[in-house]
């Protein structure tokens, strides 16, 4: 994507944050932004380019908005009240240009994240409204069709308007919590674009959003951990394969390893370490920072991560958590200890094809290939990328002297 | 100001947490009583109440056409039926939310948030 496509992306979002601040309505200001936008196509090349263009797009926007809910009758005199009420409120005093606020669009955030709306909106309503990607690219993002996306959309907004979900940063004893969901959500959309290839675009996405909400909210030690937590997941990328096959950190070609983010993430660790406020991603953050300070695989600190899983575990005792720690005490205790570990959380993850690939390969290590090859074949079932899938199956076929099954691009195994 | 209706489900006339005891059901409504009080000088009551069972229900049917036919109730048969609520008076959902915390621990029960789309009393001479 390219810096015009940004700016006006940047732009965009702006103003509609701006725009749902004076008016409390998501459509009506996502219209006359869009309104907005295609009046400063038609006259910015005749008039020039004003100097202030993100004020122009706003007040024009303001008066479109406006003049919408003028015209409207009756069933809009409540909205026209409010929105009158909020523009006197208003203390800009330039009478034309008002500066969109960025302030606005940290409200937004946390307006798209509560926690009243369901997950999966949240990540729609952020992709549309804080990254200002259009609904088709929100469509593409969930690999679902545009009117799919379109009625979700819809009905999540439905909701923060019905339910009257407020646009304001929460206050200081409900802000940790809150913020949790808002950077979830970050982290969740991140995961998307790394986890499969045709959504990669979603990874940069997540990263912007993560530094904008820094930014906007510079003091809380979560938001600088989820930054760390990206940048250097992001920086191994190159090494992970190229979308058609799985390359496990141990197998990565560390020089692929992109040297400036990992410096970037590690000085945000060592950041967050000196303030003692660790939160469950920022002793990601940390994780990652050790995993990216080794040269070589072997050279890798398992037992400071597994210190900072303990750590890790004690504040997020999810199965999932449990899991990861399996695999790093397996590295500093053996597969045994390992394959121990993953009998404790095995009925809650069984659905997990991680939980059977970890366990393929501790049996593995163990020198156990059939049981190995039979919890490769489970993980292979469970995976849900084609990626995944042909990785695993190569992995249990490796193991039985089998040829590889061939999975053609496109089909997926139903658990 | 908005409206919502916070309401308690009995899952087959039980609801989950109810006290068994007197002394618990002393303690109980103490505490709903407690609660309603802070809601009331907060402005935030409007109404409460707690209902008799499905089987008290009765269903009436028929739409604009002139008969009527009246049924014993529930108009769902169902394992979940609302067992009380409240209305209360909220700026936004956190507001409101607050309060149904609030009201789970007094009551040691789930309960569902809904806004009102439209509010209206005929005796003051004005709907909102």
């Amino acid at each position: 994507m390219d810096d015009v496509e940004h700016a006006f992306r940047e732009a965009h979002s702006q103003a509609v944050a701006t725009l749902i601040r004076l008016f409390g309505d998501i459509t009506l200001a996502e219209d006359a932004v869009q309104d907005a936008f295609a009046a400063a196509m038609q006259r910015w090349p005749e008039d020039g380019v004003p100097d202030n263009p993100a004020g122009w797009i706003v007040t024009t926007a303001r008066n479109r908005a406006l003049d919408v809910v003028r015209r409207s009758r009756r069933g809009r005199e409540l909205t026209e009240q409010i929105a009158a009420e909020r523009l006197r409120a208003e203390t800009t005093p330039g009478p034309e240009d008002p500066q969109p606020l960025q302030d606005d669009q940290l409200r937004l955030v946390f307006t798209c994240c509560h926690p009243a709306i369901r997950v999966e909106h949240q990540v729609a309503l952020t992709l549309r409204l804080i990254a200002g990607l259009t609904p088709a690219e929100v469509a593409s993002a969930f690999l679902v069709t545009e009117d799919t996306m379109a009625r979700r959309l819809v009905r999540a907004k439905y909701k923060i308007k019905s339910a009257h979900i407020p646009y304001r940063v929460p206050d200081e004893d409900e802000l940790p919590e809150r913020l949790r969901a808002v950077l979830s959500v970050l982290y969740l959309i991140y995961n998307a674009g790394a986890d499969d290839v045709r959504r990669r675009h979603l990874r940069a996405e997540a990263i912007r959003l993560t530094r904008l909400l820094v930014t906007l909210i510079p003091h809380e030690p979560e938001a600088w951990g989820l930054l760390a937590l990206v940048l250097l997941s992001d920086a191994r990328m190159p090494a992970r394969g190229d979308g058609a096959n799985v390359v496990l950190i141990k197998n990565q070609d560390r020089s692929l390893w992109d040297r400036t983010l990992i410096s970037d993430g590690q000085a945000l660790v060592l950041a967050c370490l000196r303030r003692r406020r660790l939160g469950p991603f920022q002793l990601q953050a940390a994780i990652q920072a050790l995993h990216c300070a080794a040269l070589r695989y072997e050279d890798t600190d398992w037992a400071a991560i597994v210190r900072f899983y303990d750590r890790l575990i004690a504040i997020m005792p999810t199965p999932v958590v449990a899991l990861n720690r399996a695999i790093a005490v397996a590295e500093t205790e053996g597969p045994e200890t390992g394959l121990a570990l993953l009998d404790d959380i095995a009925q809650e993850l069984d659905g997990y094809h991680l939980l059977h690939a970890a366990r393929g390969s501790f049996l593995e290590r163990l020198g156990r290939p059939r049981e190995a090859a039979d919890a490769y074949d489970r993980a292979a079932t469970l995976a849900r990328t084609d990626t995944e899938i042909s990785f695993l199956n190569r992995r249990s076929a490796e193991l039985t002297g089998d040829t590889p099954e061939r999975q053609t691009s496109g089909r997926r195994q139903a658990p | 100001m908005n409206q919502y209706l916070l309401s308690v489900y009995d899952v087959e006339g039980e609801a989950a947490g109810a006290p068994s005891t007197p002394e618990e059901l002393q303690a109980f409504m103490g505490r709903v009583i407690a609660l309603e009080e802070e809601m009331d000088r907060a402005g935030a009551f409007e109404f409460g109440g707690a209902l008799h069972g499905p089987d008290a229900a009765t269903v009436v049917r028929g739409g604009t056409s002139l008969d009527k036919v009246t049924t014993d109730g529930p108009f769902v048969e169902a394992k979940e039926h609302i067992g009380g609520f409240y209305i209360i008076n909220a700026d936004d959902l956190d507001e409101a939310l607050a309060w149904a915390k609030k009201v789970v621990e007094a009551i040691n029960h789930d309960i569902e948030v809904r806004p009102f789309r439209a509010t209206g009393r005929l005796q003051n001479g004005h709907g909102h």
